[in-house]
């Protein structure tokens, strides 16, 4: 926050390189505005008094929902790969991820 | 300067439910890549992971078996990482809020009796397995199988303990043997089934902090886990002796050159964001659940250990040998429902039934030879209709055959010979043949005798009765 913005463009040069987004420099400038100013928006719920308020990580009051340890079969691995835009031998197959 | 080292273990076992931490699908693999998934799994757009109740259960019976606390609210959350065996992109897991807190386990390293707490257990599922290039066709690609992806594992995280490789082998030992008891993971290390990384730092001797550590990621046998913290400590004892500071990072350990090297930076990008799990709803686990669970904990290796040396009267190194796998613990135990002669089992288990075991890597309950065959062979030899050697060669052939010991004796004419007039004729004869030995034991060599007896046993293959032979020597052998 060098700038003094709640989110700096190394800040959103780093969250896009984790989400493997590739950005140019106008397009990083861009969103970090953009981002700045929803941040800025959002700021009004610090306003909100949330002292007694239970913190929520879940819109529904609803806990434990378990289903018993009973198998099923769904799909075949040919149904799984049938969306796949390279198989082999039944697997996935992506570009060699370590050398 | 003298160091010490400081070592903490974090523990993944992989649970043995029927199905997957938040899907239908099975966990066994016998079929083929990918035939064992679902939309769930895959992570295909639109789908909702339902928890496997067992998954908890389970868990649960870890934590308490080992003095932790079952939280009373806890929740999952989603650790979020890039790769192509992840489908969804994020792994869910447990953060701030595990199922278990605390804990501890006893282990005993060369004699000394050593506490080691535990900080957490909390519940994951695990990701797919990759085969990289030439290894299945194409150098340049990898090869992705979803089969794994969602299986439930628990991570069993202990405080930083343990002071030594051989400490740290010990606990991955004790754990496994307790995880084996509680029936809630199958200790297979080969298959995955139980994989350890270690953090380990040196701080001077006497000192309060901790020092930098370095976490090795993946070991997957216990002599890998010694031998790459061994080999750890000794590079970072080097590293602070010339000077130097250890730089914390991630390392892999090399088996082959048993040496750690630093995983590259690239596969490093520790920045997991994690945030509460917005599919699956808060636990609140209810007491009732705990109590439970707590009934169903069966005795435990160190109470076992204990209540054979005190009930059937075992030296402590047979309880040790026998308790160290449940399913051999087992058997004994069967065995001398059977057969109420303890240290004559334990001999046979320990001695023959463990030789035969390894030969065909067969686990116990897999053995032909069931404590029930094993009981009534040893109640043959103990009611003299056959002899402790030919017991022997027909434990071999039980175990070869998986007949009963009566048939095999009944077919091959076995029974031991306890006729003294017939055995009287058979040791004349032996006598008969061997002038020079009788003269020599007339002699004074009286050594002689156990070539005798030999002879004897020869000569009815094996089958006369060794005590009647010995007292029927004496007798012909002024």
């Amino acid at each position: 926050m060098t700038d003094g913005r709640i989110i700096s463009e190394q800040q959103v040069a780093q969250v896009a390189r984790l989400a493997r987004l590739a950005l140019d420099a106008d397009e990083q400038r861009r969103l970090t505005d953009q981002l700045n100013a929803i941040l800025t928006y959002m700021e009004q719920l610090n306003e909100v008094p949330t002292k007694d308020v239970e913190p929520t990580a879940h819109v529904f009051d609803l806990v434990n929902v378990y289903r018993a340890d009973e198998t099923r079969r769904t799909l075949t691995s040919g149904a799984a790969l049938s969306n796949a835009p390279e198989t082999e031998q039944h697997f996935f197959v992506v570009p060699r991820i370590v050398e | 300067m003298d160091y010490e080292c400081v070592i903490g273990l974090e523990v993944h076992a992989q649970l043995l439910t029927d199905s997957k931490l938040f899907c239908s699908c099975a966990t066994t693999f016998q079929a083929a890549p990918n035939d064992q998934t679902c939309p769930v799994c895959l992570g295909l757009p639109g789908v909702l992971p339902v928890l496997n109740r067992q998954a908890v259960e389970l868990t649960m019976r870890t934590g308490l078996a080992m003095q932790g606390t079952v939280a009373a609210a806890n929740r999952f959350a989603r650790k979020n990482y890039f790769y192509p065996d992840l489908p969804k992109g994020y792994q869910i897991s447990q953060f701030e809020e595990p199922l278990i807190e605390g804990g501890c386990l006893d282990l005993e390293v060369d004699g000394v009796s050593r506490q080691v707490r535990l900080n957490r257990i909390h519940l994951e599922e695990d990701a797919g397995k990759s085969i990289h290039g030439e290894n299945l066709a194409d150098p340049d690609k990898s090869y992705v199988d979803l089969n794994r992806t969602g299986v439930p594992l628990m991570e069993i995280v202990s405080a930083p303990d343990l002071r030594s490789p051989e400490e740290a082998r010990a606990y991955l030992q004790k754990l496994k043997m307790v995880l084996e008891y509680l029936d809630v993971c199958d200790g297979n290390m080969e298959e995955g089934s139980l994989r350890c990384d270690a953090n380990v730092s040196l701080r001077p001797v006497g000192a309060e902090t901790l020092g930098t550590r370095t976490e090795i990621k993946n070991l997957n046998s216990f002599r890998n886990v010694q031998q790459a913290i061994a080999y750890e400590m000794e590079r970072q004892r080097d590293v602070l002796e010339n000077g130097g500071s250890v730089v914390q990072e991630t390392r892999l350990f090399d088996a082959a050159r048993a040496v750690t090297l630093p995983m590259r930076s690239k596969e490093e990008a520790h920045d997991y964001r994690y945030f509460p799990e917005p599919d699956l709803v808060p636990l609140q686990i209810e007491p009732e659940w705990i109590d439970q669970v707590r009934q169903s904990i069966p005795e435990l290796p160190d109470a076992r250990r204990q209540r054979f040396v005190s009930e059937y009267d075992l030296p402590a190194y047979d309880a040790d040998v026998l308790v160290a796998s449940r399913a051999m613990a087992d058997y004994f135990e069967a065995t001398v429902e059977l057969f109420p002669q303890p240290k004559i089992v334990s001999n046979w288990v320990m001695g023959d039934l463990l030789r035969e075991l390894n030969q065909a890597h067969h686990s116990p309950h897999e053995a032909p030879v069931t404590p029930t065959h094993l009981a009534e062979l040893l109640r043959l030899i103990d009611d003299g209709t056959i002899s402790g050697k030919i017991a022997k060669t027909m434990f071999e052939d039980m175990y070869r055959t998986g007949r009963r010991p009566e048939d095999i004796v009944a077919e091959q004419g076995l029974v031991q010979m306890s006729d003294s007039d017939a055995l009287r004729e058979v040791i004349e004869q032996v006598l008969a043949r061997h002038p020079e030995q009788v003269a020599g034991y007339r002699g004074g060599k009286e050594k002689l005798l156990g070539f005798f007896v030999g002879q004897t046993m020869k000569a009815t293959q094996g089958k006369a009765n060794p005590a009647m032979v010995n007292t029927l020597l004496k007798q012909l052998l002024p």
